[in-house]
């Protein structure tokens, strides 16, 4: 039996070649693109219902949105001399939202200046990825509704409705009583591109939690709170509220729940936080829905919880494990 | 018997790549020509030297002595001349004063002490003595004296005496080997450390993914009135306050110590020296290491002798097959990475490990996305994104309101983090600054 045990052949390590430096060594492998483009996966559920209902014009719209953010983003990069970050799949999450937040018929100068306003306005002039306090697809997507009322409050039909019905009502614009739940499951009605299929978008949502890259205090409590306050205003007064069925199913809310009040950069980051923060989307939107001079209040909501995500935050930093209260002036 | 363990909140699963080594009885290294014995090997005072370049020394004497109570003697590995007394690289990088021995080849003991053949017997007081005088430490990483932990002053009571067998890292197999192949004297060390604190009983914690270490255990646990406990697997399970929390669950708070919770924790390497010391008469000169890493040809588990270098350790496995991008000195998560193969084994050199270059992680941080996986995986509660974010701002003071203090590195947040932020340093930092800010008050 060969035995080589004090053999000066035994090979050791060239200590030059060590890398020295703080634990941990190992990692769990987890990276920014990993979880954008998982995100990403978990929007195209309902990005195909949007084209299927729509048709290839809102297929053209994610695509214009999703190029446009990319293109701003690598722009931005490129005059302010900074590393490309592209590829991060953070500008491609911004641009498919924005387009997803988009009726299926906005001309294509719309998309770029979504682009535009998501990327620069809403994210580069914070500093980038991180540091945005507001979600850039809401940015750009109110920054638009304000200035372009007209384009952005035209819903496109969808094509099931007949090649002579060019436009149509969202369900939250109709009378109560006059919506189908059915086709709102599906996806069969008016609104953004992104937003009406209910069926696709839980999908993506199951594929978020399954993932673990949301936390469910949010979108529960979100639909959660509006559920219940339309629901209120339902029961005391059905001719004039719609059910808490059509709240939820409509106007973005599921989208707005599941995909973009979650968004990591721009939402508390404990457990306790996230669920103060869905309740008041739930309830901000439920304001505006129910007495707001707008029909829709998801987007609206998510930014005015964005702006109390620090204040969240502070108000909901955790006692460490062991923590004892510091003892109150005691006199002896 | 077994209770059911409490889950302690946050923790990380990574790859415990110990099936490289758990199957590889514990062998004993050949005697080498040198040893090179580091002199401060313990937290709180160094020793003193007792013995000048020249002296010829018998096995297990006493090389330098305590200097005070937070401290612990040397002893020598093995017979011969004190051949220098002279720097050499320590495992943080810094050379430190150690003592060369070269062997006389006869490996002849000469222990200062005898064996204490009825410890049942033996007054506590004394017992606790001889664990001074053998230099026991805290063998599982931290190197904190263990009569230290045996001498709570009076008023505080003690009711639960735990031995730490997690072996929570990745990569070691020491403890598990030593639980497996010395079971009993685990159980006596536990029993001696149990009557030095005044109790009759102890507990063991092993993560069940050691399930013959357990058996091995329980077979002789009882006659002793020791207990085995299971734990999940769940790294930190090893980490103090959390074993604590998971067999008694009390929560050690936040700055103090395991006797506030009336607890008194040894990891099992320790009582295994413990046993040593009182029942064979043996000062603590050797301690069982996981040699072990892809990059190395035969990974296993040796009894080696304190002050063996880490090139005659590493020869002993083999060497590599590959040229590893980091030596450790314990495991992947906590263990001190080596820029020098002369650094040598000291008594809490639980593993040597190897990395290789497509383990390791060599990453630039990015920006945090408040993605909040720190937040659920500290085991400790508190907030690593935020206080990362305060340290980068060198705003401590906020950092302290922050409890950044609780910190126990454990490293799980920077494990997780998806932007590899350097959120271990942050900490390590901001402690630093606010223990330097104390000194000057």
């Amino acid at each position: 039996m060969p035995e080589n045990e004090s053999s000066p052949s035994i090979r050791l390590p060239d200590p030059a070649k060590l890398v020295v430096s703080n634990s941990p060594h190992i990692r769990s492998g987890q990276n920014i693109p990993r979880i954008m483009f998982t995100v990403v996966a978990a929007m195209l559920p309902a990005c195909v219902a949007g084209v299927w209902f729509f048709g290839l014009a809102a297929l053209e719209v994610l695509l214009l949105c999703t190029a446009s953010c990319v293109l701003f983003e690598e722009l931005w990069n490129r005059l302010t001399q900074r590393p490309s970050t592209w590829k991060d799949g953070s500008a491609i999450i911004t641009g498919i939202l924005l387009g997803m937040n988009l009726n299926a018929g906005v001309p294509w100068w719309v998309c770029l200046l979504g682009g535009l306003l998501a990327i620069v306005l809403g994210k580069q002039l914070f500093g980038g990825l991180g540091y945005n306090p507001f979600n850039p697809a809401l940015v750009a997507r109110v920054g638009l509704l304000i200035g372009l009322p007209e384009i952005m409050t035209t819903w496109n039909a969808t094509r099931s409705m007949g090649a002579d019905v060019i436009t149509t009502a969202t369900p939250l614009g109709m009378a109560p009583g006059a919506v189908e739940i059915k086709q709102m499951l599906l996806g069969n009605t008016g609104g953004c591109l992104g937003e009406t299929s209910a069926i696709a978008l839980l999908a993506g949502g199951a594929i978020l939690l399954a993932f673990k890259l949301i936390k469910w205090e949010v979108p529960v409590a979100f639909i959660g709170s509006v559920a219940v306050i339309t629901g209120i205003a339902h029961w005391a007064n059905p001719a004039e509220y719609h059910s808490p069925v059509v709240h939820v199913l409509s106007g973005g809310l599921l989208l707005g729940a599941f995909f973009m009040a979650t968004d990591m950069v721009t939402s508390p980051m404990t457990r306790k936080g996230a669920l103060i923060f869905g309740l008041g989307c739930g309830i901000m939107t439920s304001l505006i829905r129910l007495w707001g001079s707008y029909p829709e209040g998801v987007s609206f909501s998510i930014l005015f919880m964005n702006a109390l995500t620090p204040l969240i935050d502070r108000m909901t930093i955790q006692k460490p494990f062991g923590y004892v209260a510091p003892e109150k002036g005691k006199v002896a | 018997m077994n209770e059911k363990p409490r889950k302690f909140k946050g923790g990380v699963h990574p790859d415990d790549s110990k099936a490289l080594s758990a199957s590889k009885p514990i062998q004993d290294a050949p005697l080498l020509e040198k040893y090179t014995v580091i002199m401060h090997q313990n937290i709180g005072a160094p020793p003193e030297l007792v013995v000048k370049k020249g002296d010829a020394v018998k096995k297990g004497a006493l090389l330098a002595k305590a200097t005070g109570f937070v401290s612990v003697p040397l002893h020598a590995p093995t017979s011969g001349i004190v051949s220098a007394i002279d720097k050499c690289p320590g495992p943080t990088g810094l050379a430190i004063p150690a003592i060369e021995i070269t062997a006389d080849g006869s490996d002849e003991w000469g222990s200062p002490f005898e064996p204490i053949a009825d410890w049942r017997q033996c007054p506590p007081a004394e017992l606790r003595q001889r664990v001074a005088d053998a230099g026991v430490v805290g063998m599982g990483g931290a190197g904190f004296p263990s009569h230290v932990k045996l001498s709570p002053p009076p008023g505080k009571e003690i009711d639960t005496l735990i031995l730490n067998g997690a072996e929570c890292e990745p990569y070691l197999t020491a403890d598990h080997r030593l639980m497996l192949e010395q079971a009993e004297e685990v159980v006596v060390g536990a029993a001696i450390i149990a009557r030095i604190i005044g109790l009759d009983t102890a507990i063991i914690g092993v993560e069940d993914n050691k399930p013959d270490a357990i058996a091995a255990l329980e077979a002789v646990a009882g006659r002793y009135n020791v207990r085995v406990q299971a734990l999940p697997v769940n790294y930190p399970q090893g980490a103090e306050k959390q074993l604590i929390y998971a067999i008694t669950g009390r929560e050690v708070p936040v700055g103090k110590l395991p006797m506030d919770v009336k607890c008194v924790v040894q990891n099992v390497a320790s009582a295994v020296a413990v046993a040593d010391a009182v029942v064979r008469g043996r000062p603590s000169i050797e301690r069982v290491t996981t040699i072990t890493g892809k990059p190395v040809v035969r990974p296993g588990n040796w009894r080696l002798r304190i002050g063996t270098p880490i090139a005659k350790a590493l020869e002993l496995a083999g060497g590599i097959s590959e040229q590893p991008a980091k030596l450790l000195l314990g495991g992947p998560m906590m263990g001190i990475a080596q820029r020098s193969l002369g650094v040598t084994v000291m008594k809490n050199t639980s593993g040597i490990l190897l990395i290789a270059g497509d383990e390791v992680s060599l990453y630039t941080s990015e920006p945090c996305i408040r993605c909040g996986r720190c937040v659920e995986v500290c085991p400790m509660s508190i907030l690593p994104a935020t206080i990362s974010q305060a340290v980068e701002n060198k705003r401590f003071d906020w950092a302290q309101q922050l409890n950044v203090t609780a910190c126990i590195e454990c490293g799980s947040c920077s494990y997780v983090c998806p932007s590899h932020r350097p959120l271990n340093q942050h900490f390590k930092w901001a402690k630093v600054e606010i223990q330097s800010k104390l000194r000057k008050k």
